[in-house]
């Protein structure tokens, strides 16, 4: 009988928990939101790219530091998910690497994107491939599987490992873009996060890859392509192709809250320090612009 | 008049409704599971077959496709749902996974509760719950720095490929399959053993002729869940099987599972578009084909049984 | 073959394939432990963690784990208990049942990614629940279920019927008869079972990146009061667990030392693992032996 009770409080207690948490829970978010503006207060949820998440959630962390009555809660789980769950009002901010516009199934009419950091992604080799530059058309023909051995480049005689990214993923359609130039890349291995390829690359003899500039160690070899080295100042000049924005998209006006964090992200503090220190390549460096559709012109 | 014996008869004794009570809620228990087991199943079929409602996608074409491209399609405008190069990829890890494991695992389970001493028993029981314990990543980053090469350098290829998927999957299978192995080996009556044992029946022949063949059902049952682990099974296998969407031409071309699609996938799509939709549709291919190996292993188990 | 020389190379095997699997998991905790523990050190273990500088720690997202593990049992082991109880004693053979016990066993084949999606749309969203650790314990629960609830059935059922006889001529009802006579009696392999799947909460990822988050806020481990946003168990606050910490520093990690976080965070969860099983194993047997007449 005494095993009986304990179940049967566990489960009671467990059952009020939820609903009174639940409760008390939806009042706070509601009562906050209609306090006075003065001091910022408010919850916001943001959700999205990983490859953004490291950034956003320090600079919330320090956001928060000056602004104690704004909670902020940020959490990966991919552009698609950050896109797909401001649109439906879910959550605050979603962050993505991908314009809005370029996302099956989103109405990007409806989003307004705040760009908070650029960044460069580079082609990489296996070191032991032995080639250290290559040409735009080149580097096509090998995603396209025209070229399979990298001595038909330059370099020594060994077998081409292709490692994609996922298709839908940011980092694959900025690849595309400025590379594969409407033709389709070969099947190949596919690896989603910058991480694992990096240490895919590092470990296996003849692959290549492409990786977001903050991830490029010492034991992966990047491409220059067409002599021109992947460096940030390349970038903000466009001479260097392969860029992308980082998005933070809100569903229409951001509330008070969520318009000072991201005010507060493009705020100078956050774009000469944080955005640098994390490899990312602040907006106000930028010489050019893009477009969704990948056209570049002068800022 | 009212006659008090009677009535105590009669009525219902505390223990019996104490009984009731226990009945009832163990019933409550399961049907909570049923709920729960129902609830996501009703989840994922709901969007699994949008695919072929709302994006009008072709059942079979998609059991037997070979190109997978969710957000391309075809020339007629239909969009490229071949899941076969998946389904064969998750067959094929999950089968080879679970023949490495079954052996090692009956041998570990025969050695647990036959061989070991009390002490070497406890080593072992700790051992199985280690493994169990390690997370799928790390597995998977053992995998990428260890099996990876070792594939690559004994047997060619990128060393990417079900073989090493399997040879992970191996490893993770294997305290699930061991320890419900050692539980069914527990669960035979020891008077069986000691029938035989009296009748001058060496311990191996014990083993095999009366303990194994009446934990029979029972070590299917461990190699069910072993193989679910497998199949479910995606943050490890991802890493060393190196998620090309094409058939696999043999043990060590790279290869993919549903799983690994899935996990990759998801994130970047859309809910409510065919990406998302054909992701959900292959989660949904994983719960029927877990479904029908159990439907399988438990006919199989049926024939097997001692009766 | 002599089938005494037969009996021999048969128990020779089995040693064999022994001594490999404690070969094979030699190997991986030699990997990780000596990759990992060189960098364990109590800043380690308490600091808190930094997303791009290094030097961090693994503080509260080792509480998370352990916190999210306690949580994950307060949930699943009533649940399992009454589920293993009905399928071990009260259910009767026929198809019901039959699909009862496919039901579940389904359940443990369901990629930890569809449950972590089908919790973040239920919990999460739906139930406003937030990325919280209760979403994440609800979900670990799903994981959790079915192997607890075989593992209680199987071992209630290695008991002999004599102790449930023994019982029931005593007079015992039969709710009584197994929860005082069998369950306790069949405690060690519920621990068992337990541990177990103690070890897989721990190693999940997956499900919990879209349910208990992959963040962990700042707590104030001065602050007891479950109600206070800040305090450490508050059932609504974003979890990052051990297990998603190493996935997430794997994966999208810049700091320069998330080599030497990801071996050092591996060991501790390992360790912790290994703490847990020998403390519900210790708590167990004496347990045990209070609860039965064994000594």
């Amino acid at each position: 009988m005494k095993n009986l009770t304990k179940i049967a409080t566990v489960i009671i207690a467990s059952t009020a928990l939820l609903v009174g948490c639940g409760n008390s829970n939806s009042n706070s978010s509601s009562s906050s939101s209609s306090a006075s503006s003065k001091t910022v207060s408010g919850k916001i949820t943001i959700v999205g790219s990983t490859a953004l998440q490291p950034l956003v959630e320090k600079a919330a962390e320090n956001f928060q530091a000056d602004n104690s009555k704004v909670n902020i809660t940020v959490q990966g789980g991919g552009s698609g998910t950050g896109l797909s769950q401001v649109q439906s009002g879910a959550v605050t901010i979603g962050n993505s690497d991908i314009f809005a516009e370029k996302q099956s199934g989103i109405k990007a009419e409806d989003l307004v994107d705040h760009q908070v950091a650029v960044v460069g992604m580079t082609p990489v080799v296996n070191k032991d491939a032995g080639v250290k530059n290559v040409t735009m058309s080149q580097l096509r023909d090998i995603f396209t599987g025209k070229v399979t051995n990298w001595n038909q480049v330059g370099g020594k005689d060994e077998k081409i490992v292709l490692i994609n990214r996922p298709s839908g993923s940011g980092t694959r359609a900025t690849f595309e873009s400025a590379v594969m130039n409407g033709q389709t890349a070969a099947k190949s291995q596919e690896q989603d996060s910058n991480g694992t390829v990096q240490k895919m690359i590092a470990q296996t003899p003849g692959s290549i890859s492409y990786l977001a500039f903050s991830y490029v160690k010492s034991d992966v070899q990047a491409l220059s392509i067409d002599g021109v080295a992947p460096t940030d100042a390349n970038v903000t000049t466009n001479k260097w192709k392969i860029w992308s924005y980082e998005h933070m998209y809100t569903k229409g006006k951001p509330d008070t809250a969520a318009k000072s964090f991201l005010d507060y992200m493009k705020s100078s503090k956050v774009q000469k320090g944080l955005v640098k220190d994390l490899g990312y390549i602040s907006i106000s460096n930028m010489k050019v612009q893009k477009d969704s559709d990948g056209k570049v012109t002068d800022k | 008049m009212d006659d008090p014996i009677k009535n105590k008869i009669q009525s219902t004794s505390k223990e019996t409704r104490q009984d009731i009570l226990g009945r009832f809620l163990t019933y409550l228990c399961i049907a909570f599971i049923m709920i729960v087991v129902l609830s996501i199943f009703v989840f994922v079929a709901s969007k699994g077959i949008a695919t072929f409602t709302v994006n009008k996608a072709n059942f079979w074409e998609f059991l037997t496709g070979k190109n997978w491209n969710p957000t391309a399609t075809d020339a007629s405008g239909k969009p490229m749902l071949g899941a076969l190069p998946m389904i064969t990829g998750s067959f094929g890890v999950t089968i080879l996974a679970v023949i490495f494991a079954t052996p090692f695992a009956i041998g570990t389970a025969l050695y647990m509760t036959e061989v070991a001493s009390k002490r070497g028993e406890k080593i072992l029981q700790s051992v199985v719950e280690l493994l169990v314990g390690i997370p799928s990543v790390v597995y998977g980053f053992i995998g990428l720095s260890v099996v990876v090469p070792l594939v690559r350098n004994h047997f060619g290829g990128s060393g990417y490929g079900i073989l090493s998927g399997s040879i992970v999957l191996f490893v993770m299978v294997l305290p699930t399959v061991t320890s419900m192995t050692v539980d069914s080996l527990r669960a035979v009556p020891r008077y069986y053993k000691e029938a035989s044992l009296a009748l001058g029946a060496t311990k191996w022949q014990t083993i095999y002729k009366v303990l194994l063949r009446s934990a029979t059902s029972g070590i299917l049952t461990a190699i069910i869940f072993g193989m679910a682990r497998a199949f479910g099974e995606a943050l490890a296998v991802q890493m060393v099987i190196g998620n090309a969407a094409l058939m696999p031409k043999g043990l060590l071309s790279s290869a993919s599972t549903l799983t690994s699609v899935l996990t990759m996938g998801i994130g970047n799509t859309v809910m409510g578009t065919v990406g998302n939709n054909a992701l959900w549709s292959l989660a949904l291919i994983l719960l029927l084909m877990s479904l029908i190996f159990n439907i399988v292993v438990r006919l199989i188990g049926r024939k097997g049984r001692l009766d | 073959m002599g089938t005494k020389l037969q009996n021999n190379i048969a128990i020779a095997v089995i040693r064999i394939l022994a001594a490999l699997v404690v070969l094979i998991l030699v190997f991986l905790l030699g990997k990780i432990l000596i990759s990992g523990i060189p960098h364990i050190s109590w800043h380690f273990l308490t600091a808190a963690s930094q997303s791009f500088e290094s030097g961090g720690g693994i503080g509260v997202q080792l509480f998370n784990s352990i916190y999210l593990l306690a949580l994950t049992l307060i949930i699943s082991f009533p649940i399992s208990l009454g589920a293993g109880i009905f399928l071990s004693e009260y259910a009767p053979k026929n198809f019901l049942t039959a699909i009862v016990r496919m039901a579940i066993e389904v359940l443990s084949s369901l990629p930890s990614v569809v449950v972590g999606l089908f919790g973040f749309l239920l919990f999460v969203v739906q139930m406003k629940m937030g990325f919280s650790i209760l979403s994440g314990a609800i979900a670990l629960t799903f994981f959790n279920l079915p192997l607890l609830t075989r593992n209680i059935e199987e071992s209630l059922r290695a008991i002999p019927d004599l102790q449930r006889e023994a019982g029931m001529s005593l007079g015992l009802s039969k709710w009584k008869t197994v929860t005082k006579v069998i369950l306790p009696e069949a405690l060690p392999g519920i621990i068992t079972g337990v541990v177990l799947g103690a070890g897989r909460v721990f190693g999940e990822a997956a499900a919990l990146i879209y349910t208990a988050g992959q963040s962990a806020t700042n707590i104030d481990f001065g602050d007891w009061n479950p109600f206070n946003s800040a305090s450490p168990l508050n059932l609504f606050r974003p979890a990052e667990t051990l297990a998603v910490h190493i996935w997430k520093i794997n994966s999208e990690g810049v700091m320069p030392d998330a080599a030497a976080v990801s071996a050092g965070s591996s060991a501790v969860l390992i360790i912790a693992v290994l703490i847990f099983n020998l403390l519900a194993r210790v708590l167990g047997n004496s347990l045990y032996h209070k609860l039965t007449a064994t000594k």
